[in-house]
């Protein structure tokens, strides 16, 4: 879960980590107020979700200005930015500091290593971009989430980038703290891609972005309720649509079984499909064999007659679609029963032939042998196990495509 | 033969009186497994089919040998729950909960590593050899369960515990059938990769290929596709990338914590480059595993 630009510097400051003197203003003349108060340049910084991790100061999301008149101008410029169906979270409006020198931090879980990563180097940037282009300017050291951060470890660091004296201490003080900050909030990225040093030797984080471990939302509730997150806000890169937030109802009215997460799609292939990592792969074989899905859906946990037949008609209801798939991968739980009866309810509700419209039905599941029944009763298509799910979906989308 | 587990193994349950523990406890005992007790902190006493249920793991290691744990606690516990079987000398643990942080999952597998204890999950379905050993919750009901594994020739990983039933089952129709199969789980931190296992499945007699089951995100498929170039390995590895839609989907997650496209690393056009280059054989639709299995097994003979 993305923190904007302006709380990973809220965390930042509170831990000591020195970020640039500045305001976030929510308009233009919020904006021309904070330039006035900073006096001089000032840079202005859209507060955006979705591409503030792209690259540092990307010149499309903040201007450089010289005059309060300036700094309203290209606010009202940058709050225009598409940030994933929504506005930017207002502009970050900062005092412009000259670097003597440029460095970049990035700590994340390497998955091989099952351990924190950090990365630093001394260039300004995104750190893989960084990598690909300098490997030879790159620092790495694993260190543990098990015992507590040691300062050696950033030492170790800072003096891999050839830092000595004071400026190694310095550097080795910000690297500490951003490890300890990255472990006790629960984060899952933390970099500070653009830390200057300033004429007097002091560091300041100038261009940095966080991402929150969403599954540990229930532990970090104070630092959420000061940033205004919601227990349902997981900040997506991009606001949920209308035919995903009904998903998403469908799944909390009824507590039998899971329904979701629902994307939603251009194409016209109706998805009924399960689960997890089953509906990965049955999206895939749908658009290999040259389908074009409408959405993603994922069932599973044995979901009720009531949750199928909602889900039925909402993705046989989106505009474009005239046909659905209900498939899964070989399911041990779900009662492959229900859910035929909740599709050809759903269908019929509609006020349509189940055999019209429900392509083909692969759902290996428990009572299966009832599942054909109803299916057959219906006229429509069934396959089991033996056939693979590359087959069902290349049925499936044959009748779509015609 | 197999990887891991045997006929013998002897294995508990953490959290045995839970919904789903009840109920993969009983197909376990069905379809074979030994399950020598159950912890539930406050149930001490009871029997859930017949397996005695204890407050603490280590009034059963106490008393008898205990090779593995499944752990199946609610989220709030399961940290724990893995540092208990830890500490009472446990070496082998399933971690079937989902929803575990990577800090605390990062912190028990580092734990696990110093005491010489293997981490299989978090968020897996644990590890079958068919008609000998289930030690989890995978396959569902036993006779579900043996129609979709067969005994066989196949090692099979996968990042997704309903696609190891359904590549195994598939294995099992073409008449291949399967050695060791291994839910290694859907996290970003999981306490066994590819990488890790396969020399276990080069040691295992049974063990002809290797079939495994990938998603987008995280770096488990590059350091297999290092490993494969590293190791001169007898086992022809077949891989399948689910997920390809979401190459062009950056920062958006379907299905497991694990699956998201931010890094280079993580999108599944990058995996596929890496493992073709060292050697393995990627799937480009699910339903050709085992035909390319065979084709790796013709070849090697």
């Amino acid at each position: 879960m993305r923190f904007y630009e302006f709380e990973t510097k809220t965390i930042l400051a509170r831990r000591g980590i020195p970020v640039p003197e500045g305001s976030r203003a929510a308009n233009a003349g919020e904006a021309a107020s904070a330039a006035q108060e900073l006096g001089g340049a000032v840079v202005v910084k859209a507060q955006l979700l979705v591409s503030s991790k792209a690259g540092a100061s990307r010149s499309d999301e903040s201007q450089a200005v010289d005059s309060p008149e300036q700094a309203a101008t290209a606010t009202e410029e940058l709050l225009k930015i598409d940030d994933g169906g929504r506005g930017p979270r207002g502009v970050l409006v900062e005092k412009v500091h000259a670097a003597t020198a440029e460095y970049s931090l990035s700590i994340s879980y390497d998955g091989t290593a099952k351990q924190p990563l950090l990365l630093a180097a001394d260039v300004a940037g995104n750190i893989e971009d960084i990598a690909d282009a300098h490997p030879d300017r790159v620092v790495s050291r694993h260190f543990s989430a098990l015992v507590p951060f040691s300062d050696y470890v950033a030492k170790e660091v800072a003096a891999g980038l050839g830092l000595n004296g004071s400026e190694l201490n310095r550097m080795a003080g910000v690297i500490a703290r951003l490890a300890r900050l990255f472990l006790d909030y629960d984060l899952t990225q933390a970099d500070i891609q653009t830390l200057a040093r300033l004429e007097d030797g002091s560091l300041l984080a100038v261009d940095c972005f966080s991402d929150m471990e969403v599954e540990a939302k229930y532990r970090q509730k104070e630092l959420l309720a000061e940033f205004g997150v919601g227990e349902e806000d997981t900040r997506s890169v991009r606001e949920p649509t209308a035919f995903e937030l009904a998903g998403k109802k469908i799944d909390d009215d009824d507590p039998r079984g899971i329904i979701g997460p629902v994307v939603e799609f251009g194409g016209n292939v109706g998805l009924v499909i399960g689960a997890g990592g089953g509906s990965l792969t049955l999206t895939d074989a749908v658009r290999k064999a040259g389908g074009d899905p409408a959405n993603y859906a994922a069932i599973g946990g044995n979901p009720s007659v009531a949750k199928a037949v909602a889900l039925t008609k909402l993705v046989l209801g989106k505009p474009g679609v005239d046909k659905i798939a209900v498939m899964s991968n070989v399911v041990s739980n779900t009662r492959a029963d229900l859910v035929a009866r909740g599709v050809i309810k759903g269908v019929i509700e509609m006020g349509f032939e189940p055999a019209d419209k429900i392509t083909i039905f692969r759902v290996p599941g428990a009572w299966e042998a009832d599942a054909v029944k109803i299916l057959n009763k219906y006229g429509v298509e069934y396959c089991d196990r033996s056939v693979s799910i590359s087959e069902a979906a290349k049925r499936a989308v044959d009748k779509i495509n015609g | 033969m197999g990887v891991l587990v045997h006929k013998d193994f002897d294995f508990i349950v953490q959290g045995i009186t839970g919904r789903e523990a009840v109920n993969f406890t009983r197909e376990c005992l069905e379809y074979g497994s030994r399950i020598v007790g159950g912890v539930t902190p406050g149930k001490g006493g009871r029997e859930v089919y017949g397996v005695p249920v204890y407050n603490t793991v280590r009034e059963i290691t106490e008393q008898r040998k205990v090779d593995g744990s499944v752990i199946t606690v609610p989220l709030a516990f399961a940290a724990d729950a893995a540092y208990e079987a830890i500490d009472a000398g446990i070496k082998l643990l399933v971690i079937i909960t989902e929803g575990i942080c990577r800090r605390d999952a990062a912190a028990f597998i580092e734990y696990a590593h110093q005491h010489d204890a293997r981490v299989i999950g978090p968020n897996c379905l644990g590890i079958i050899i068919p008609d000998v050993c289930r030690f989890g919750s995978l396959g569902g009901p036993a006779v579900d369960c043996r129609k979709a594994f067969k005994p066989g020739v196949v090692g099979v990983m996968s990042r997704s515990g309903g696609m190891t039933t359904e590549i195994c089952n598939a294995l099992s129709q073409a008449g291949l059938g399967e050695s060791t199969a291994i839910s290694i789980g859907g996290d970003p931190v999981i306490g066994s990769t590819y990488a890790e296992l396969m020399p276990y499945f080069e040691a295992d007699e049974a063990t002809e290929a290797v079939v495994l089951y990938s998603e987008p995100g995280g770096s488990s498929e590059a350091e297999l596709a290092r490993w494969a170039k590293e190791n001169n390995s007898r086992l022809p590895i077949v891989a399948f990338v689910a997920g390809r839609f979401m190459d062009d989907m950056h920062g958006m997650s379907f299905g497991h914590a694990g699956t998201i496209v931010e890094k280079k690393l993580d999108s599944p056009a990058d995996k596929i480059r890496r493992m073709r280059d060292a050697g393995i054989s990627v799937a480009d639709e699910i339903g050709d595993i085992p035909r390319l299995v065979q084709e790796r097994l013709d070849g090697a003979a």
